[in-house]
């Protein structure tokens, strides 16, 4: 395989964005830090590759407006993927190792707040049997917190633990749209949402976008002094059927972790958009107990629908360029109750992605 | 690592209907992925990744819908991608699977590509109101109308060659079990005949809205090597361009001008009208056959394309023959068309489009355009391995 790493990132995220759905005034700015954080212009990318969804958006062919933001004359090779941010990585990755580019940008945007998102997210189920129902994402989440209370396998405080220190983390960071931390105590005070998830549990409605370069080899050691090399890419699915699946499980997500090698990964960004989610991760992954989990406050401190996923690769990046730590992963998850996972391993030098 | 070897080894498709009411979505899939598994002689349990694809969600009315069909796809416990291009999809899902074996990180991967037209409405799923967007209200064929009488004007075109094409591909569909469109009656002068839709198109010379699939098995050298007729990826590629812009010219764009010297390049092809031996177009109107023909660097352009249609030469039996299968003008589920075309162009090199076969085709193209002229997505496929 080639020496593939992430060199660029930007990302936007905000309760409620005072735009069109197409995002396209978002993606404009984050296009120009990109090219700000690796001294490229449109010409030196080599592939572009979009993450979006339709349904947010209102509308059919919602990428083919955000196209726009590159300015696509003269015409580029470009590609879209109705997933999130990572998984269009993920195929922009693929272009390389193919050895047809060497250098790609890939983005993803949404703006959740143009409808309900909980319905919205209904219609992402089986057609047939249960979008007829409208259960809502956040009710089919709490079906799994309760499930994995009722098997002892976490319980309110623990998620409440989880919740703190997003909240107290999300404090150094910017683009989160929720933060402060407080006490375990004083979060289990406060009321029930979708019992047993307390608003804090569930990642607010968030409007944004985000970017990532990736290059090749030198491409990339021409950008930064430590690109944060991709050592591990893989993701897996599991049947939607929520009345046939373990809730409390992750069988994608454990799958992921066996295909990658997470020995040594000092920091974990998990793409857990409720807080027994992490729990279901960190258990899936294996994970000793001294990984930092997300620093940057996670999707509970702000989820961006279609960019939350490749924002925490994106973080885990930040932090290898940083000098900060050598190795780290970053997670993806799409469909209900942690259907899709995908797992990013990054680390600072080419050897482990050699391995 | 340079680009590991790639090819088709099995292909399979749906009968293609207006509705296919005995058939859910999961199943109208597997009709097509256990055709094309059976074909290449293997299970899902030999896949190692699936990548699905189909035009707007809104046509079918669920978001993501290969999250609910990932069991029945058969992508439980391991990796599955979903693309969307517009039109274009079925071509660029098929490019997304072969780049998993070409970058050598699967070996064996499923694609299906699909449109269910009948569950929602396609009319309406493209006319939702727009903040700041000009509404068409003319669906497809209104807004490429004018492309059309551009094109017409440009190369001083007869009218009847539209009809030509029409008549063609109907006549095609015939030697098609699978073809949506069976209308053994049509003649050039039945198109002309027909009525006028969006000048100058008419009704016989638009595609129908169908309900189908079209799966492929694309494999690595090994794998191919136990497959009697492999169909080598000899070239592959996506291009985009804008939807607006003064600059741009419609009736032949750069994008798809670039993206046919990048293949002609990769397939190390220098005079493709000579050394294709048969080609699947995206022809939603009549039409575009020969405007297609000139973008892509078979005939000259402004004229060279309707005289190779006119000739005869795009006939089964012509120079080069395009759309054996019926084409987009016989069987259109959206999201699948595109990649029907770079199915069709699979099995003629195989040796196994059965009555619509060309016969000895060696080398073909399969070839998909979206959205306003604007995305398009190609491939070189061939009976022998590529030397580069």
């Amino acid at each position: 395989m080639r020496d593939v790493a992430v060199v660029g990132f930007a990302q936007r995220q905000m309760p409620e964005f005072d735009g069109s759905p197409t995002c396209v005034e978002l993606l404009v700015p984050l296009f120009a830090e990109c090219y700000e954080q690796t001294g490229w212009s449109r010409g030196d990318i080599g592939f572009w590759c979009s993450g979006s969804s339709d349904y947010l958006a209102g509308r059919s062919f919602s990428f083919v407006s955000a196209v726009d933001a590159i300015g696509v004359i003269p015409p580029v090779n470009e590609s879209h993927v109705e997933m999130d941010l990572a998984w269009a990585m993920y195929e922009a990755w693929l272009k390389i190792q193919t050895g047809e580019v060497d250098t790609a940008l890939v983005y993803a945007f949404g703006k959740a707040s143009a409808g309900v998102l909980r319905r919205t997210l209904a219609l992402q189920l089986d057609p047939y049997t249960m979008t007829p129902l409208w259960p809502d994402t956040v009710s089919l989440a709490g079906l799994q917190a309760r499930a994995g209370i009722d098997a002892g396998a976490w319980d309110e405080r623990a998620m409440a633990e989880v919740a703190n220190r997003s909240l107290t983390d999300a404090e150094k960071n910017e683009y989160a749209i929720r933060k402060g931390g407080s006490s375990v105590e004083e979060l289990l005070a406060r009321p029930m949402y979708a019992d047993p998830l307390r608003k804090h549990d569930c990642s607010p409605v968030t409007d944004g976008a985000a970017a990532i370069v990736l290059a090749a080899g030198d491409r990339a050691r021409e950008v930064r002094d430590r690109p944060a090399w991709i050592e591990g890419l893989t993701h897996s699915i599991d049947p939607m059927s929520m009345g046939t699946r373990d809730l409390t499980r992750a069988p994608s997500a454990a799958r992921a972790a066996t295909a990658v090698d997470l020995v040594g990964v000092e920091v974990a960004e998990l793409h857990a958009p409720f807080s027994h989610q992490e729990l279901i991760l960190r258990r899936e992954l294996g994970l000793a107990g001294d990984v930092r989990i997300n620093p940057s406050g996670g999707a509970l401190t702000g989820n961006p629908m279609f960019s939350g996923g490749g924002i925490r690769i994106g973080e885990a990046a930040s932090r290898i360029w940083s000098g900060e730590v050598s190795k780290a992963v970053g997670h993806a998850t799409s469909g209900p109750a942690l259907q899709q996972n995908l797992l990013c391993v990054l680390g600072a030098t080419t050897e482990g992605a050699r391995n | 690592m340079a680009k590991q070897p790639a090819a088709v080894v099995g292909v399979g498709q749906t009968h293609h209907r207006a509705k296919r009411e005995d058939v859910s979505m999961a199943g109208l899939c597997r009709e097509a992925i256990d055709r094309a598994l059976l074909d290449a002689n293997l299970t899902l349990d030999d896949i190692d990744a699936i990548v699905v694809g189909k035009a707007p969600d809104l046509f079918e009315g669920v978001m993501m819908p290969e999250l609910f069909l990932a069991d029945a796809l058969g992508a439980a416990g391991k990796p599955l991608l979903r693309v969307h291009t517009a039109g274009s999809v079925g071509g660029s899902t098929a490019i997304v699977a072969a780049s998993l074996v070409q970058a050598g990180v699967h070996r064996r991967v499923l694609t299906v590509a699909f449109e269910k037209q009948s569950e929602s409405n396609a009319m309406w799923a493209l006319s939702v109101p727009l903040p700041f967007n000009m509404p068409v209200h003319a669906g497809a064929g209104g807004y490429f109308a004018p492309h059309v009488r551009s094109y017409i004007r440009r190369s001083g075109a007869p009218n009847h060659v539209g009809a030509i094409v029409a008549a063609k591909d109907r006549q095609n569909a015939l030697k098609n079990p699978y073809a949506h469109l069976k209308n053994p009656d049509t003649t050039v002068e039945s198109v002309l005949a027909s009525q006028m839709l969006w000048d100058p198109i008419r009704y016989d010379e638009t595609c129908p809205s169908s309900d189908g699939a079209c799966a492929l098995v694309i494999v690595d050298e090994d794998t191919a090597a136990a497959s009697p007729n492999p169909a080598w990826i000899h070239g592959t590629v996506m291009r985009s361009e804008a939807t607006t812009a003064a600059e741009r010219d419609q009736v032949n764009p750069q994008a798809s001008r670039d993206a046919a010297a990048a293949l002609w390049k990769q397939a190390g092809i220098t005079n493709p009208v000579e050394e294709i031996d048969a080609a699947e177009i995206y022809v939603p109107f009549s039409w575009f056959e020969p405007m297609w023909l000139e973008s892509l660097g078979f005939a000259e352009a402004n004229g060279g394309g309707w005289r190779l249609t006119e000739s005869g030469a795009t006939a089964m039996d012509g120079r080069l023959p395009v759309n054996c299968s019926g084409g987009v003008l016989s069987s259109n589920p959206i999201g699948a068309s595109g990649m029907l075309r770079f199915g069709e162009a699979a099995l003629q090199v195989r040796g196994a489009a059965g009555e619509h076969q060309v016969d000895g085709a060696r080398r073909a193209l399969g070839h998909a355009y979206g959205g306003g002229s604007q995305f398009f997505a190609m491939w070189v496929v061939g009976s022998e391995k590529p030397s580069n």
